[in-house]
């Protein structure tokens, strides 16, 4: 009765995978099976319903540094554990697996690059690291990020990916947001250009602080942007939400957003943008 | 002392209920001398002895019985607290974009005949006005209103008391509509850029982006048994353990209480809660709070401008904590 045995292991759970290895991938939104080596070339992007793969922090900077070159600062800030919180894992432990997994330190990476020669402040958060939530570390980074475009007068652009603030560290998360912000206010009297491009998902407590704020915001396509969660929204009014609620479209459509545009033309629409707001 | 109570308060309230029927029987005329005072000395020894008790309890309590208190029903809302330290009140509304928001209340008053602007999240205490003012959980208009007051008060030079009480902001249809990412986000920045002293109390919930966003000061004080977090332990339980039963839990993972938050270098000041709980005697608290936040505003109101603006982006530019390892 060998084989009635082998039927009751049942399912095993696929593990899904941020970008599928292998030489073909199937889109997320229409199903198209589509050649790797093309998807690549074209940025990720599908090409016959324009669907916008995540994508990591690294492909960002190649997309939108010149020669993909960031000068790298603060990578040897890493997160401790200031609550001592564990849930299913000790907080460490989640860093030190995300770590493992991402070879990132956290959730953003940043320094100084160039769009089309000219010199630029750039943070870019990375999704695969805790669901790019906002901790103490990705905080003091992105406020750094900030005070490198203060102190040098050079425009700020930063590419965000976030579910939120970290819950591991409470309120030290919470307060990432008011610390970024108000370094936001003194660029702001400065009169120095701060883009935010939003992309897939940037929810709660990073879209209620600085990336909310930029002079011009960019979103991707069909972007989950907001402050709460559709989950949490849904629970709370207890009925069903619209279609396209919380998209890119969404916001736009309601005043929340200055352009959505193309992975293929963000470059250009922040080169052409820093050149007006100069 | 009488109405709704917590578990935990149980015994306090059987005291309580005792004593206030020993002093009927006392009070009622054509009874023996001899034995009222008899009576005078049981309740005195009984007073005495609901003291050590209410002490005993409230400087005992969990993170979560701090929680429930910050939710007592009988505990003073934003408005009880407008009342009892302010005079000459007069209420404000509208964010003069969309709607006026019930969730929020502001307006200027004097406080011992000084002129500020009030405002805070109000919840309310019976159904209807819970109702009324959407349990104290704000729209974007709400934030656009409170922005709207403080940069008035800030034009004329009048110091900001904030007053948060949040169960969170709203998680709604219109409340995305409407930018409610946006709205936080801006009152975190303007805040920042207020001319005036900004005193920010934590008088009650203090739930996540909800209560930040009106939460930026230059001084940040907390009642006793207040809570302050980024997530609600019922919100961080249901996402870390899919149980929103594991709130007690939650609560004491997230270090969410005055204790802790002071620990943290979030706040500047516990503010004790008298009797052990704001809810037992709201008069007193509020003159409690009054006196810290007239202080703290003849502190700052000696700084310029630029020097309150400065002092506020450092102080929290500093908050977090983070390991900076040496490059090798």
């Amino acid at each position: 009765m060998e084989w009635f045995r082998k039927a009751k292991e049942g399912l095993i759970p696929q593990r899904k995978k941020e970008i599928p290895d292998g030489i073909w991938v199937k889109c997320d939104s229409c199903g198209e099976i589509i050649y790797r080596k093309e998807l690549e070339k074209d940025l990720w992007v599908c090409s016959k319903c324009d669907h916008h793969f995540r994508i990591k922090s690294r492909e960002y900077i190649n997309l939108v540094l010149d020669h993909g070159e960031l000068e790298e600062y603060d990578a040897n800030l890493e997160s401790s554990d200031p609550l001592g919180f564990k849930d299913s894992k000790r907080y460490p432990d989640r860093i030190k697996g995300s770590q493992k997994k991402t070879d990132l330190k956290d959730a953003v990476v940043a320094g100084i690059g160039k769009v089309d020669g000219l010199e630029i402040s750039f943070g870019v958060m990375d999704f695969g690291f805790i669901g790019g939530s906002m901790g103490s570390v990705v905080g003091e980074k992105v406020a750094r990020t900030i005070e490198r475009s203060s102190e040098r007068r050079i425009p700020l652009v930063i590419v965000s990916c976030s579910g939120g603030a970290r819950m591991q560290e409470g309120i030290l998360s919470l307060m990432q947001m008011a610390k970024t912000s108000a370094l936001l206010a003194r660029l702001y009297d400065q009169n120095i250009p701060y883009i935010s491009v939003l992309t897939n998902p940037t929810t709660a407590g990073v879209m209620a602080s600085y990336a909310s704020l930029g002079d011009v915001i960019i979103a991707e396509p069909k972007a989950l942007l907001g402050f709460a969660g559709p989950r949490v929204i849904q629970q709370t009014i207890k009925q069903d939400l619209p279609p396209g609620f919380q998209s890119s479209e969404f916001f736009l459509e309601h005043g929340f957003l200055d352009i959505i545009c193309h992975r293929k033309d963000l470059k250009k629409n922040i080169s052409l943008l820093l050149e007006y707001l100069s | 002392m009488n109405g709704p109570h917590l578990d935990f308060e149980k015994p306090i309230y059987e005291l309580e209920k005792r004593i206030s029927d020993l002093k009927e029987l006392a009070g009622r005329e054509g009874e023996d001398p001899l034995d009222n005072l008899e009576l005078s000395r049981e309740i005195k020894s009984l007073e005495e002895k609901l003291d050590k008790l209410a002490q005993d309890i409230y400087s005992k309590l969990s993170r979560w019985q701090r929680v429930q208190l910050a939710r007592h029903p009988r505990r003073p809302c934003a408005l009880d607290f407008i009342f009892l330290m302010t005079t000459e009140f007069v209420e404000l509304h509208g964010d003069r974009y969309f709607a006026d928001d019930k969730a929020i209340v502001g307006g200027f008053a004097k406080m011992d005949g000084k002129p500020v602007l009030v405002v805070g999240q109000q919840k309310g205490k019976d159904t209807k006005q819970k109702l009324f003012r959407n349990f104290g959980m704000p729209h974007p208009e709400g934030y656009r209103k409170a922005l709207r007051l403080m940069q008035l008060a800030s034009r004329f030079g009048k110091p900001v008391v904030v007053l948060v009480d949040t169960p969170g902001a709203f998680p709604g249809i219109g409340a995305e509509e409407r930018g409610q990412a946006e709205a936080i986000a801006r009152n975190l920045r303007e805040m920042t850029r207020l001319r005036v002293p900004i005193i920010i109390n934590i008088i009650g919930e203090g739930a996540s982006g909800g209560a930040l966003g009106i939460g930026v000061g230059d001084k940040v004080f907390m009642l006793e048994n207040a809570w302050y977090s980024v997530i609600s332990p019922e919100g961080c339980a249901a996402i870390l353990w899919r149980d929103a039963a594991k709130a007690p839990e939650a609560a004491e993972a997230l270090k969410l209480s005055a204790p802790d938050l002071m620990r943290l270098k979030i706040i500047d000041k516990i503010i004790p809660e008298p009797g052990g709980g704001a809810h037992r005697d709201p008069q007193k608290q509020a003159e409690i709070l009054k006196g810290e936040i007239l202080s703290a505003v003849n502190e700052l109101e000696e700084l310029s401008p630029e020097e309150l603006i400065q002092k506020r982006i450092g102080k929290f530019r500093v908050m977090g904590e983070y390991l900076e390892r040496e490059m090798e």
